[in-house]
């Protein structure tokens, strides 16, 4: 389990507009070019100060490369993060206002109290 | 020594601005009412005539990261840039440009490292919609200097909601004996219960309408032993994922050291309840603006 690595995904795409349509057209794509370049970046450190040792899960990889955010909220990934970047990412395929909201909280209807902890 | 001329504490509601800004003909029904709500709690600040402003909030993953993330941060600038290209996105919030007031943040920031809290501090900080939705709604002029206190309810583990409360009282008191002439406002904004990103999310009410009654009631009677005795970090689960920001309440509970608000008003929203208090520490001021 990398929660931090998934989070850090979805927060290093959701702030950059050209990742987040680069990760909307391709999802896979995308992933493998950021867990291979950017994953072990350290924010706030220069280029040149990396770590090496971030990567995802088979199952995180597979949920962030199939736009599956039911098994990223299931995962912990941080709620915030993936709702934020899915409006930005899917909001504009709805007409009706709140309908792709009200379609992502449905989609986790399965899930009660508690739910998946996000504690990284 | 500075007065605390006003403590407002308020949901931040990031679809307020865009919704306030909609013509009549395009403007959803409730939007008359909130709008009346918020100029009427505009008010409540404005007749305080404060000279600068402390106001807490909380980053909601901008600045503030998981590979340093602080408990309390004070900011000590002499500006802040304000709002992030993802709140221009989703919210059509503007980017602002708030002043800051250097003198009242050192001075916070010696007195609660000496009164036992071991507060961050950013030199160069952008605050987001938990600062600058009180901005929008109750100041919109944006014509004072602020000192931003930013608080984490958003990444665990968090402090519990007894440090809230204490840090909101350790800031009354710094406040109070800060030796200046200013009249400050105190502005924290939190949530009642709510869900992001979670089965329960937007619906036609606050996720948790009970949950909401009882708090409300809380911080307008300024019950803090009552919150206190059914609020822990566990519980706050119970009534929506995001309902941490809940503690952000607490925390100005105990800046008003648990006094009745002066002023209470809420609306009941989709997605979520808006509230609004204020308490007058100095006493309540006239309309003509001097205290009574």
């Amino acid at each position: 389990m990398s929660k931090y690595l998934v989070n850090k995904f979805l927060f290093t795409v959701d702030r950059d507009p050209d990742l987040v349509e680069r990760y909307r057209s391709d999802p896979a794509g995308t992933v493998a070019w950021w867990e291979a370049e950017c994953a072990n970046e350290i924010l706030g450190c220069p280029g040149l100060e990396k770590s090496t040792w971030l990567s995802f899960s088979g199952e995180e990889r597979r949920a962030l490369a199939e736009h599956d955010h039911v098994a990223l909220f299931g995962l912990g990934a941080h709620p915030f993060l993936t709702l934020t970047l899915w409006i930005a990412m899917f909001e504009r395929d709805h007409t009706e206002p709140l309908a792709m909201q009200l379609d992502y909280g449905a989609r986790l209807a399965h899930y009660s109290l508690p739910y998946p902890d996000i504690s990284t | 020594m500075a007065k605390i001329v006003a403590i407002l504490a308020t949901t931040h509601h990031p679809f307020y601005y865009k919704t306030s800004q909609l013509p009549p003909d395009e403007a959803p029904p409730f939007a008359a009412e909130w709008v009346r709500k918020v100029a009427a709690y505009r008010e409540t600040l404005t007749r305080a005539r404060p000279d600068l402003l402390v106001m807490i909030g909380s980053d909601h993953f901008h600045q503030l990261w998981l590979s340093n993330m602080p408990q309390f941060l004070v900011g000590k600038a002499p500006f802040y840039d304000a709002n992030y290209y993802n709140e221009e996105r989703e919210f059509g919030l503007p980017r602002l440009l708030l002043r800051g007031h250097e003198e009242l943040s050192s001075y916070i920031l010696r007195a609660g490292l000496d009164k036992g809290f071991d507060l961050a501090f950013s030199n160069e900080l952008r605050v987001d919609h938990s600062i600058t939705c009180p901005i929008f709604t109750v100041r919109p002029q944006n014509d004072l200097p602020i000192v931003p206190v930013y608080t984490n309810i958003f990444a665990p583990p968090l402090p519990r909601p007894e440090r809230f409360v204490a840090l909101g009282r350790a800031l009354r008191e710094m406040i109070d004996a800060w030796p200046s002439d200013l009249r400050v406002a105190v502005i924290g904004t939190g949530h009642l219960s709510l869900e992001l990103g979670g089965p329960r999310q937007f619906g036609p009410h606050g996720p948790d309408p009970e949950f909401d009654a009882r708090a409300v009631e809380w911080i307008a009677k300024g019950d803090l032993d009552g919150c206190l005795a059914e609020v822990t970090l566990d519980s706050l689960h119970a009534p929506g994922n995001a309902t941490h920001g809940f503690m952000d309440f607490m925390l100005m509970m105990g800046l008003a050291n648990g006094a009745r608000a002066d002023y209470a008003d809420n609306l009941d929203l989709f997605h979520t309840m808006e509230a609004y208090f204020t308490w007058y520490p100095d006493g309540v001021p006239t309309p003509e603006g001097a205290s009574a």
